[in-house]
């Protein structure tokens, strides 16, 4: 019970997430409401797998954090405007 | 006794993202919002993935989190730092009340050399 109230905090957390990047005047708000909002994305999918009790869901928040590591580094390059380099 | 650890960490957790997600919609600027996701990432979700791993103390939970924590800590610097910078280098303004910005002043001084 106390996991779905968390997972309803994480959802609110997320909305402001969302709001930020809606609003955001640059282009470099958007990138970093994104950033947070999937953060809490791995949070709840963590939180998910200990309620359904299934492993599997971490190994999928697991992956997830990386492909959001590696977008938020080559957005992050595109709006510095140069190539990204290897 | 293991599960009351895990509650607490559940509220600490369930604080720090309400007042990031507060801080990322109330800052004025760019560089203050990214210390509000900073708040989000390592106050709130670092602590609601332990919480959920020590619950009920099952093990695979438990090692598997701590793998998500240790990739979060090694990440979210480099990721902040790629979007400060690339955010500075593309010419966004601080904010009015901001007192210092170090990197212009060094920018400044290597230029008129």
């Amino acid at each position: 019970m106390i996991l779905l109230l968390v997972i309803g905090v994480i959802f609110l957390a997320a909305a402001g997430c969302i709001i930020r990047a809606v609003l955001g005047p640059t282009s470099s708000d958007r990138v970093v409401a994104i950033d947070s909002f999937s953060s809490l994305m791995v949070a709840a999918l963590v939180i998910l797998g200990v309620h359904y009790q299934a492993v599997i869901y971490l190994d999928v928040a697991l992956i997830y954090a990386l492909l959001a590591f590696i977008g938020t580094l080559s957005i992050s390059k595109y709006l510095e405007g140069k190539d990204v380099g290897m | 006794m293991i599960n009351l650890i895990s509650y607490f960490l559940f509220i600490i957790g369930s604080f720090c993202i309400l007042t990031g997600s507060l801080g990322l919609i109330r800052m004025p600027d760019v560089y203050n919002r990214l210390h509000a996701s900073t708040v989000i990432v390592v106050g709130g979700t670092v602590s609601l993935i332990l919480g959920a791993g020590l619950l009920n103390g099952a093990d695979s939970y438990l090692l598997k989190s701590l793998a998500i924590i240790f990739f979060i800590f090694i990440t979210v610097p480099a990721g902040s730092h790629a979007i400060s910078r690339a955010a500075h280098l593309r010419g966004v303004e601080l904010d009015k009340s901001s007192v210092v910005d170090e990197l212009e002043e060094r920018e400044r001084s290597a230029s008129e050399w």
